[in-house]
């Protein structure tokens, strides 16, 4: 109940603001662009959105994501409503639960909007649907992720501007462990099982089956799980700075 | 109502509230004296739960904010020192929220916010945006946050703090009003605010209670007939403190 009513505050707040709006339109012109540009989403006469689409969304999120989440606990400690917040009838996990969830909703009706590549594929070929779907529900567990972080960060500062250059700092390094290039030449300096290590941390390796149609349950519970750890990291934080 | 039993707080080596003890009845408003750093605030937001107390307890209306935070905080109306708000909100659309928050909904939650718009004086405010608001304003804004639920304890952190001589007149008849059916702790540091509105007042030095016994009885402990005289003798300034 506290959570659906913070949930509710959040999401206004977001569209209250231009906030959403200009992240929203950036994405939408990032991911259509890159897709007919780089993605060589005509000339490749591939009827799915494997490479051409969803293959750019971890690389927007790593910088756009942080931009969506930074606000939710610096402004909240900046502004000093934390004190409200936490003197509320309301356990710090509703808050946090509220506050995700709500930022997810931004990026969630972006992914929505992007519905137009969607049937442009329908109308050139025969692609497998069920695919495409398995790599919205990869990318938005991507975005999901990159928040996660982003909401662990903002509990550590009340200034938003350090959160964003941190998450992004994170993201990135996720983003490129696992990409093939970086781990090619990371694998020459350093030994296999460092290499292995590295690229386990990294988006790609769970992204890309999801990507591919691959609905594999491992690569869903690494997400969820990764996202709950930050969660939960955002709540020992915040308990942590009041005592 | 209040029952403050050996509060400690600890920030690394500082004790910032020693081993404080007292209570407010039902019907009291307790003046809460101290130069600024004694501690006022600190004690404040342990009796909300919003800090953690290193050791002690505080009972409201005989709920522990240890044991029970969440029962205990439904209990209490609470003003934060510097009256934090979420500045993308309009007045109504705020104390709607908290109203919601505090598990108030339909015509209850209506007429709660109604209610607190019309004690605090906030009419003619009350569907503008909180950033465009004056910080008398503001501050009654958070005020009548406090009041929504008709809380049977209020806490008060420098409720007349920055509100010119009109405003201030005001929250002291309104506190002296609300204190007739509620019990009330505030600070302050103007101390003609005691004999004008508390029925008892604690003087704080460096987290320990140096003073206590209504406005009358504290003339007197003063020798001179002055508060100022009294608080002055009582508690150490910083320049000493420093030296």
């Amino acid at each position: 109940m506290s959570s659906c009513t913070i949930y509710k505050r959040e999401l206004s707040s977001y569209f209250s603001q231009p906030t959403a709006y200009a992240i929203i339109v950036i994405f939408l012109l990032l991911s259509t662009g890159l897709s007919f540009s780089f993605g060589k989403f005509m000339t490749i006469g591939d009827a799915s959105l494997e490479w051409s689409f969803f293959f750019w969304h971890p690389w927007i999120y790593m910088l756009l994501a942080p931009a969506v989440g930074m606000r939710l606990w610096a402004d909240e400690q900046r502004t000093g409503t934390i004190e409200l917040l936490g003197t509320f009838p309301v356990s710090t996990w509703s808050a946090i639960v509220g506050k995700f969830f709500a930022a997810a909703t931004v990026w969630l009706l972006a992914l929505i909007l992007t519905f137009p590549i969607m049937l442009t594929v329908n109308y050139l070929g025969e692609p497998d649907n069920g695919a495409i779907l398995a790599g919205y529900l990869g990318s938005f567990l991507v975005c999901c992720t990159f928040l996660a972080i982003t909401m662990l960060v903002s509990a550590c500062t009340r200034d938003q501007v350090v959160c964003l250059i941190v998450s992004v700092a994170i993201c990135v390094t996720m983003v490129l462990c696992g990409y093939d290039d970086f781990t090619r030449e990371f694998g020459k300096a350093a030994s296999p099982a460092i290499v292995e290590a590295v690229i386990s941390m990294g988006v790609w390796n769970h992204f890309s089956s999801l990507n591919r149609g691959l609905f594999r349950l491992q690569d869903v519970v690494w997400f969820v799980t990764f996202i709950f750890a930050c969660l939960l990291g955002t709540s020992a934080i915040l308990s942590a700075k009041r005592s | 109502m209040i029952e403050v039993e050996s509060l400690t707080k600890q920030f690394g080596t500082k004790i910032a509230v020693n081993n404080l003890s007292f209570t407010v009845q039902k019907g009291e408003v307790l003046g809460f004296l101290g130069p600024n750093g004694a501690g006022k605030s600190t004690t404040m937001r342990m009796i909300t739960g919003f800090f953690p107390p290193s050791s002690g307890d505080a009972k409201v209306c005989g709920i522990s904010i240890v044991e029970n935070p969440a029962a205990a905080k439904t209990k209490i109306g609470y003003l934060p020192e510097s009256a934090p708000l979420y500045n993308d909100m309009t007045v109504t659309g705020f104390l709607k929220f908290c109203a919601s928050i505090r598990g108030l909904s339909g015509s209850a939650k209506n007429d709660a916010v109604e209610r607190a718009i019309e004690t605090c004086f906030l009419n003619s405010v009350a569907l503008q945006s909180i950033d465009t608001l004056s910080k008398g304003y503001r501050h009654r804004t958070c005020l009548a946050q406090a009041l929504l639920h008709d809380p049977e304890v209020l806490i008060l952190d420098e409720p007349t703090d920055g509100l010119d001589p009109n405003q201030k007149y005001e929250v002291r008849q309104l506190i002296k009003r609300l204190g007739k059916t509620k019990a009330i702790l505030f600070s302050t540091h103007i101390l003609e605010e005691v004999e004008a509105s508390c029925t008892r007042a604690v003087i704080v030095d460096r987290g320990v209670i140096v003073a206590d016994g209504t406005p009358a009885e504290l003339l007197e402990q003063s020798g001179t007939g002055s508060l100022t005289d009294l608080f002055r003798a009582v508690t150490s300034s910083d320049t000493e403190a420093a030296a």
